[in-house]
């Protein structure tokens, strides 16, 4: 009996130092867990900065940046690295998506915001969300076996990879992102200032233009920024529809080669690591990289910085 | 001018008769073309968000016109082939369903401990918030440079290679800020009443966190964990870099087996000229959208299921 009873107490006093140890010990194991998006963070920066860095004891850094002439994948006695090509062949296509999705992304907003009725948005929304939720690989299939035939019809010149097709779909990817990210910046607007400005007699035209839109102006335009970002970032529909002709143009319907569709046509082909072809993926990857993040740091800052108060 | 004619005058302007005075005429034809400004503009604005529709109309028939003939037994029970009438998407199904299953429970524990170290154990210092600002700038890095890092840190470095454990690492690096944000989110809306009613009655802040926040909030982690799942099964890029190839003939048996998933299954057709292997591709789209699809039905169901617990 008195065995027992020891026992039980001992038990009890042991389970609650254990209990105890537990009660430190899970705070540094959720800690564990939120280090490891730091590591990520400390795992890109320094793989692309190692790789980055022997990459240019082969090629040097005025070659990369002055040279107008990219051909990485090219025999060792014909290769070019000058990044121009890639840079402009991202910025196209990223322009291409900024004329589609800036407009058709910010009146959708400004139709979900303030005329439509909740019925309507209700169904629309969904929608809106599905499209953001398309893998990239499925619009890819579209740009190159909807979007292009189409765009061929009208222009017959036209090659069938192009720059033009791809730019078109990769806006029509980040609309959903720019609509809904601007719609919550004008939901943000309080009703207040609206009903003011419907009391003088504006039409509902004018208080979305003069009253709804320059109140929300900071997360508007932070929205651009990350859907752009979003853009230069977007990998399966430029590689699929865009080609793979690095060239440093302007016009719509060539084809081009940007950044990321270099880097999957470099990592699908059999270069040895340890190469200079092999290392262009890691310069290349630093360049993309570096573009993405400023833009990101953009967007916060304007959405920050700018933000109205009420 | 007599009393009379200013009271005759004034009735003539409203019924609107032609000796309305000039400037009153304009005020209303003025006022006119306000308001058809504003209906313009309510027309432009809700054609702006239907477009959003009619893409992904125009998506999904293009998809379903090209693929839905081909969505037969023997695609799901044939691995890739030379042949497009005998191709198949076993190898690549399988491939998914292994990457995810392994991606479900390392983003559940990372993510969610992650979240629960912010909103319940970190102090508000310089330290938390840097954490919160790399969350939120690693959610803006592309895909494919996650891609990058996971050739370079699991594929070469811990030595993995190209193989299913590593393609589920990468996976769960890139969507764990998706899981922590979304968690975040429903942690830090369970009412503070209820944690100080448990600490009260003599909880541990673990058990309070066990019992009484971490159930609360399932419904919204879940939520987030799915959301980040279908983000997942699409993802092409990072898969692509850390060498999935295509013409795999055999399921993975293991967690080291070498691997390939759906979306480079299907990039793989698309880039094939022969237009049998364009229907192909839309016939392995037709069933990636149908994972997708089931997958958020299954989110709508566990989201209420565990509401209607509580």
């Amino acid at each position: 009996m008195k065995n027992h009873s020891l026992g039980t107490a001992g038990r009890f006093r042991r389970s609650r130092s254990l209990g105890r140890t537990w009660e430190n010990m899970i705070p540094k194991l959720l800690l564990a867990c939120a280090l490891i998006s730091v590591f990520t963070t400390l795992g890109i920066i320094g793989t692309l900065i190692s790789e980055t860095t022997s990459f240019f004891s082969q090629v040097s850094f005025g070659e990369f940046f002055t040279e107008t002439k990219w051909t990485a994948l090219f025999h060792e006695s014909q290769q070019h690295f000058g990044v121009w090509p890639l840079i402009a062949g991202t910025l196209l296509v990223t322009g291409i998506a900024a004329i589609v999705a800036v407009p058709i992304g910010l009146a959708s907003a400004i139709y979900l915001s303030e005329y439509a009725n909740p019925k309507v948005s209700k169904v629309l929304k969904p929608i809106l969300e599905v499209l953001a939720g398309v893998p990239t690989i499925v619009y890819g299939f579209f740009a190159l076996t909807f979007v292009t035939p189409l765009l061929r019809g009208l222009l017959p010149e036209m090659g069938v990879f192009n720059a033009l097709s791809a730019g078109i779909v990769v806006g029509i990817m980040i609309i959903p992102l720019i609509a809904s990210l601007s719609e919550d910046a004008m939901s943000a607007v309080p009703k207040n200032i609206r009903e003011a400005a419907y009391a003088m007699g504006c039409t509902k035209f004018e208080v979305a233009l003069k009253v709804v839109v320059p109140a929300a102006l900071s997360g508007i335009i932070a929205s651009f920024v990350l859907g752009l970002s979003r853009a230069i970032g977007e990998t399966m529909i430029v590689t699929i529809a865009a080609g793979s002709t690095p060239q440093l143009t302007l016009d719509p319907t060539e084809s081009v080669q940007t950044m990321t569709s270099f880097i999957v046509q470099a990592a699908t082909g059999d270069n040895s690591f340890g190469s200079t072809a092999y290392g262009a993926i890691y310069a290349v990857g630093m360049t993309l990289f570096l573009f993405t993040l400023v833009m990101n740091l953009l967007a916060q800052y304007i959405s920050r910085r700018f933000k109205e108060e009420y | 001018m007599s009393a009379e004619e200013v009271v005759i005058h004034h009735q003539e302007g409203e019924s609107g008769s032609p000796t309305l005075s000039l400037v009153e005429k304009r005020e209303r034809s003025h006022f006119g073309f306000r308001r058809w400004k504003n209906r313009l503009a309510h027309g432009l604005f809700l054609i702006s968000t239907m477009i959003g529709v009619i893409v992904l109309g125009a998506l999904l028939w293009n998809v379903v016109k090209d693929g839905w003939a081909w969505v037969t037994p023997t695609f799901f029970n044939n691995f890739a082939s030379r042949l497009p009438e005998q191709a198949g998407i076993k190898a690549a199904f399988w491939g998914t369903i292994w990457v995810i299953g392994l991606t479900v429970p390392l983003t559940f524990i990372f993510g969610v401990g992650t979240a629960i170290y912010l909103e319940e154990y970190a102090r508000k210092n310089r330290f938390t918030r840097f954490i919160q600002l790399n969350i939120s700038n690693l959610a803006g890095v592309p895909s494919i440079v996650f891609g990058i890092l996971g050739l370079t840190l699991f594929v070469r470095l811990m030595g993995l290679g190209k193989t299913v454990l590593a393609g589920s690492l990468t996976m769960t690096l890139l969507v764990l800020p998706i899981v922590i944000v979304a968690a975040r989110e429903a942690i830090s809306s369970v009412p503070n009443n209820l944690r100080l009613a448990s600490l009260a009655m003599g909880a541990t802040q673990w058990q309070t966190i066990r019992r009484v926040v971490l159930p609360y909030s399932m419904p919204g982690i879940l939520t987030g964990v799915i959301l980040a799942l279908s983000r997942a099964i699409g993802e092409t890029a990072p898969l692509i870099m850390i060498g999935a190839v295509s013409f795999i003939a055999f399921t993975p048996g293991y967690a080291l087996d070498a691997f390939t998933v759906m979306p480079i299954q299907i990039y793989s057709w698309v880039s094939l000229p022969q237009p049998a292997f364009q229907h192909l591709a839309a016939a392995g789209i037709l069933v990636l959208l149908a994972m997708l699809l089931s997958m958020n039905a299954f989110a709508v169901f566990l989201r209420n299921r565990f509401s209607k617990d509580k």
